[in-house]
């Protein structure tokens, strides 16, 4: 209590969601978007985006970890001593990831494994160390954990359309959800396997296999930045 | 011909870029010219190379479930594997510190060529990616992991210097506007990506 007597005698404090702070989670999805514009993060952003699950799943992680790391750096902001803070900064990062680790294993094994090293790779995620570096080390822990959030959506945003793209073009679903019809040998939700085709398979749909390849999901993401520079042409590169 | 092998497979089939799109911001970053793709390339295929087996070491000896049973009887049922992301990224920090040290001692002028691309890699996700496959696929023997990790390493090399040429070469075409830099580097990736795909499935 007497904490928070303190904090209203020192100064009428800048409103929780005053227009800086609401920027701080708007710009990152556009304008200063983690993955189209800062060019961070792309390594684990891309591996993971064939199912809008994993997509989503790996985003509440990542959101998580660049929200809780940015906080935790802010605060030791004036406590690490320059020379060894990359260091600082990889251990308080990977102590955060090896708890979103445990977390999905104990309850969504299944995904968990999907993910394989992904997951891990999370510590070297640029836009964790990027906006650590960035951001965190200059700022007070409550704009830090805004930006912390902002930069997961951002890169939310972007993981979550190519996924939802990659999934209906390449395998007809969407969260796992057929969206046209079952194809032969397809497991039914009684459990059973399909013997004949239905729906648009029927009429002789063919899912795009070539969507569900890696490459697929870098050539979706120039896609995406194409689309973005075409409408926000400040971001347009000489 | 088991070293040959795995080497082959991870400089082609299992590329850390085309397949994996491992260390992809520093590939880039750093591809602007071939001058400096060439001096990052070199810089992974070291670092790769060292840390890999060390990590290998760590793994067996310290972290998977009974490894330390040479300790003792009483610690043959201990498994620190949960702790492996800390241990590997502690690992690789400081071996890339003690490796820049070494290099700045005995050999000046690949130090000076590597410049400031020895400590950017510490926060590379492909080495971090090659320890971590290197624990999932558990390797037979220390030599096993370490041709894994030059593999990888080279494999690395090879796409950053492909990418880094065909830029240097785009500048003098007239991409649409809104594609130029970053946009049309992410597409000429995915279909170099394709041309890798070709070796998939190959055993040697």
């Amino acid at each position: 209590m007497s904490e928070v007597a303190v904090e209203k005698v020192k100064k009428p404090s800048e409103p929780l969601f005053s227009k800086k702070n609401k920027a701080l989670i708007s710009n990152p999805l556009d304008d200063d978007n983690p993955i189209t514009v800062q060019v961070l993060g792309i390594c684990s952003a891309l591996a993971i985006t064939v199912q809008v699950k994993q997509a989503f799943v790996m985003t509440l992680s990542v959101m998580f970890v660049a929200a809780a790391g940015n906080v935790i750096v802010s605060l030791m902001r004036n406590m690490i001593p320059n020379r060894i803070r990359i260091i600082v900064q990889l251990v308080i990062v990977a102590a955060l990831v090896i708890l979103v680790d445990q977390v999905l294993k104990a309850f969504v094994y299944d995904i968990s494994k999907a993910l394989s090293v992904f997951v891990g790779l999370i510590i070297t995620n640029c836009i964790i160390m990027g906006r650590l570096e960035a951001f965190a080390l200059g700022n007070k822990p409550w704009p830090a954990f805004l930006d912390g959030i902002g930069n997961g959506l951002g890169y939310g945003v972007i993981l979550i359309l190519v996924s939802v793209f990659r999934e209906i073009l390449g395998s007809g679903k969407i969260w796992g959800f057929p969206l046209f019809g079952h194809k032969v040998g397809a497991l039914l939700s009684d459990g059973t396997l399909a013997t004949e085709a239905s729906g648009l398979y029927a009429l002789g749909y063919v899912d795009n296999g070539l969507m569900i390849l890696p490459p697929m999901a870098l050539i979706t993401v120039g896609a995406i930045i194409w689309v973005q520079r075409a409408r926000n042409t400040k971001l347009i590169e000489a | 011909m088991e070293y040959i092998n795995i080497i082959v497979k991870a400089i082609f089939i299992e590329n850390m870029i085309f397949a994996y799109f491992l260390g992809m911001c520093s590939y880039l970053a750093v591809s602007k010219t071939v001058k400096t793709g060439v001096g990052l390339g070199a810089a992974v295929i070291f670092v790769l190379g060292i840390t890999v087996p060390v990590n290998y070491l760590l793994e067996n000896y310290v972290l998977k479930e009974g490894a330390l049973s040479w300790l003792g009887p009483q610690f043959a049922e201990m498994d620190l594997s949960f702790l492996s992301f800390i241990m590997f990224i502690a690992i690789i920090a400081s071996m890339v510190q003690l490796v820049e040290m070494a290099v700045e001692k005995f050999a000046p002028a690949l130090y000076s060529s590597l410049g400031i691309f020895l400590p950017l890699i510490a926060v590379n996700c492909s080495i971090l990616g090659g320890a971590l496959f290197m624990q999932e696929r558990q390797y037979a023997n220390i030599g096993e992991a370490t041709a894994f990790g030059i593999g990888s390493g080279i494999g690395w090399f090879l796409a950053i210097v492909a990418i880094a040429a065909i830029r240097e070469k785009i500048r003098y075409s007239s991409v649409p506007a809104p594609l130029r830099g970053l946009g049309i580097t992410f597409i000429i990736t995915g279909l170099m990506g394709i041309a890798f795909m070709s070796f998939m499935g190959i055993e040697l």
